[in-house]
């Protein structure tokens, strides 16, 4: 663990320039905007997807035209359906071997250091290119432990088609919200990692995704079934290019976590800040078992975030530990829920927020304690920084408990960055944007910790350039 | 005589729309170490800071020279890197940073480079030692959960680190066990040189055991009221300020 610190005070010279790659727009085909069935079907066809698959996407477009958008966070009206590209496909098809990579796609890549990843023997990387995944890579050991990692369309022509069938929007049905419903018609590109049971995949497994085509939405679908007594952790990092046309991300995550196994789910998000980030994410846990929630959430112009874990058998546990920062334009509301549904279930969620600059940032915490669920615990942190009087901070709890003996925790604090710990850094010869990025890298740091290293330094860099000239 | 180091010349000092210091004049040459004694509440740590250029102290007036450089406009990090460092009070919590990555970041901006990273460790390392800190410190957040003591000892640390021109030391001797007095008083003793400066403000003088006091100033009513040799330390501490009879300060009134 001692190179980790050397490495990581060395990002201090960060450079804005990687995060804003912008590569000349040249999609092989861009379908019309606006979503009808014609096109939902164009996509299935394109797809060459199984049947039901294209009936539920156009269940899901119903749904869709019926659910209003939400009205309780924050305002959607300059979302301009119309105005989105739902289909970007790249010129490449899937690709074996990042040689193959045609160089444009792969210089953006490297710049967003996916290669120096895969050399740091990460176990598999899927890289997600406008709407399609164009370069996959399994690490042959990982194969032989039976673990399956691709990309979910080929998952679902191929010999897991009946578990993609099974599992596919069960977790979150496309009548959760409207979002939720848009993903299920439009869908397209993630990742399917099935991990059977027993196995422990010791190398986390990441997955790189990126918006390209400016309008375009990203609508990737991560599908991860864990079995009995297995381990894996997963890794999404996501990073887009500055766009100004509206932008939409409306993903969806749906983790399976079986019988006393455990999965690690990490993200680093990274949007640009035109984007509408409104992600649904969501776990089911069995007996015993364990999801791990890390979230760092950057960028975008509003958000809509709250990963769901559904603690469905006795002694399951949830531990979510997240983080957003929120400058100028932007509304980011975030947060997290769990359900507890069985006895002796536990659920931890620590999250830290940083607004600066007129940035608003809100935590919601949603804690649902069924009356099944006796001895079950739940502890519900939330700190939040305030950079300057300008910004926002709120946090809005929310606590269901149908349950005598449960034991329900929740902190929230609320603080401004002390003038006197600045003075105190800056007395030791640290300037005073200096002293400000310090107090709020430590801030994080709780989080970073929990990252590995690449993505510690990724954030950490993220927080210096989120820093950088705003104190005039 | 020496060439002066810190030369302070009518400096009025207020917080708050308060007057709290009215016409300092002091010099401390170099190689020379001063102490600075008064009641509580008289201004002493305000004088320190106002030095180190604690934006919450307004300098109504006056001018504070280091090395005959006038200082008096200067920020906070600009006067650290022109040579001044203060041991603070009350010293601040850093959560989230690690000793060891706060003082290589503090020295990488005073010397405007990353310092060489083994070399760094050994010397933090050697002068933990030295002040008898367990290592295992270096990894913990800044101060936080911190005794009383390890804060102090902690700052002496710095001092040692970054080998300032000139130290201004606010009390680090109070809230310290007998022995941990002992240690730090030797790490201002390795710290002192012919070319830097001391001024230490001190209630009980027992970090002054051992030392050179060159000259020993009293404060009182916003002004210097006495300023003496070593023998004061020992009447004040026996007999409290009152010995000293009415300062002058008092009589004149603010
Ligand atoms: N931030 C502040 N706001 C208001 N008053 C202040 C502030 N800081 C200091 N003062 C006042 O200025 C006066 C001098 O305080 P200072 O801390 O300099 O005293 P001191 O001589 O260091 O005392 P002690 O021996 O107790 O440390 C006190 O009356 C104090 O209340
Ligand atoms: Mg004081």
């Amino acid at each position: 663990m001692k190179d980790f610190k050397e490495e990581k005070t060395r990002v201090d010279q960060a450079d804005r320039t990687i995060y804003d790659v912008k590569d000349r727009l040249d999609p092989a085909y861009l379908m019309d905007s606006g979503i009808t069935p014609e096109i939902v079907n164009q996509i299935s066809k394109e797809k060459n997807e199984p049947e039901w698959m294209r009936l539920f996407r156009l269940k899901s477009l119903k749904l869709y035209n019926e659910i209003p958008l939400p009205t309780w966070g924050p305002s959607l009206d300059e979302l301009n359906m119309d105005q989105i590209v739902t289909y970007v496909r790249p010129k490449s098809t899937m690709k074996a071997k990042w040689s193959d990579v045609p160089d444009d796609i792969k210089e953006t890549f490297e710049r967003l250091g996916i290669p120096k990843a895969e050399r740091k023997s990460l176990a598999g990387v899927g890289a997600q290119y406008d709407s399609e995944v164009v370069y996959h890579n399994v690490r042959a050991e990982v194969a032989s432990q039976g673990v399956v990692y691709t990309d979910i369309e080929s998952a679902l022509t191929g010999p897991y088609s009946d578990m993609i069938r099974k599992h596919f929007m069960k977790l979150v049905p496309p009548s959760d919200h409207k979002f939720a419903a848009l993903h299920g018609a439009v869908w397209s590109g993630g990742s399917f990692v099935y991990v059977p049971a027993g196995v422990s995949v010791e190398i986390p497994l990441q997955s790189y995704f990126r918006l390209n085509a400016p309008g375009a939405g990203q609508f990737e679908h991560t599908l991860i079934i864990v079995e009995e007594g297995a381990y894996l952790h997963f890794i999404e990092g996501c990073s887009a290019p500055r766009y100004y046309v509206a932008n939409l991300h409306a993903g969806c995550v749906e983790l399976y976590v079986g019988k006393n196994a455990r999965l690690r789910y990490s993200t680093i998000e990274n949007w640009s800040k035109n984007m509408y980030n409104l992600n649904t994410k969501r776990a089911s846990v069995e007996e015993g078992g364990t999801v791990e929630w890390i979230s760092g959430s950057f960028g975008s112009h509003i958000s809509y975030l709250y990963p769901m874990s559904i603690l469905k058998g006795k002694k399951a546990r949830m531990e979510f530990t997240g983080i957003t920062f929120a400058g100028e334009g932007q509304n980011l509301d975030t947060g997290a829920k769990v359900l507890h549904a069985a006895p002796d279930t536990t659920s931890h969620i620590s999250t830290k927020s940083i607004s600066r600059d007129g940035g608003n940032s809100t935590f919601r915490s949603v804690v649902t304690v069924t009356e099944k669920a006796e001895g079950s615990k739940s502890a519900v942190s939330c700190e939040s920084l305030m950079l300057d009087s300008i910004s926002r901070s709120d946090t809005i709890p929310v606590m269901d408990i149908s349950c005598n003996q449960a034991d329900i925790g929740h902190e929230a604090k609320i603080g401004r960055i002390s003038e006197s710990a600045i003075f105190y850094l800056m007395s030791r010869g640290l300037s005073e944007d200096d002293a400000r990025a310090l107090i709020v890298g430590g801030f994080a740091e709780p989080i970073a910790k929990e990252l590995p290293l690449e993505y510690a330094v990724e954030m950490n860099n993220l927080i210096h350039l989120e820093m950088k000239g705003s104190i005039g | 005589m020496s060439h002066s180091l810190l030369e302070i010349k009518d400096l009025i000092v207020s917080v708050e729309d308060k007057i709290i210091l009215n016409g300092i004049n002091l010099t401390i040459g170099s190689g020379e170490l001063h102490v600075l004694m008064g009641p509580n509440g008289t201004g002493k740590s305000t004088l320190v800071s106002a030095i180190m250029g604690d934006p919450r102290f307004q300098i109504e007036s006056g001018q504070i020279l280091l090395d005959g450089k006038d200082i008096t406009e200067m920020k906070a990090d600009e006067r650290a890197k022109a040579g001044v460092f203060l041991s603070f009070q009350v010293p601040e919590e850093i959560p989230g940073v690690t000793l060891e990555d706060f003082l290589r970041t503090a020295k990488g901006s005073l010397e405007k480079r990353p310092p060489k990273i083994l070399q760094f460790k050994k010397e933090l390392k050697e002068q933990m030692k030295a002040l008898d800190m367990d290592p295992s410190y270096a990894e913990r957040y800044l101060n936080v959960g911190f005794s009383g003591g390890e804060k102090k000892k902690t700052e002496i640390l710095q001092l040692l680190m970054l080998q300032p021109k000139l130290a201004l030391l606010d009390e680090t001797d109070s809230g310290l066990d007998v022995d941990a007095v002992r240690t730090v008083t030797k790490g201002i003793r390795a710290f002192k040189n012919r070319k830097n400066g001391l001024f230490i403000i001190t209630h009980n003088a027992r970090i002054l055991e051992g030392l050179d006091v060159d000259v020993v100033h009293v404060l009182e009513g916003g002004k210097i009221a006495y300023t003496g040799g070593q023998e004061l330390i020992s009447k004040i501490t026996q007999d409290g300020f009152g010995v000293l009879g009415k300062g002058v300060g008092l009589h004149e009134g603010l």
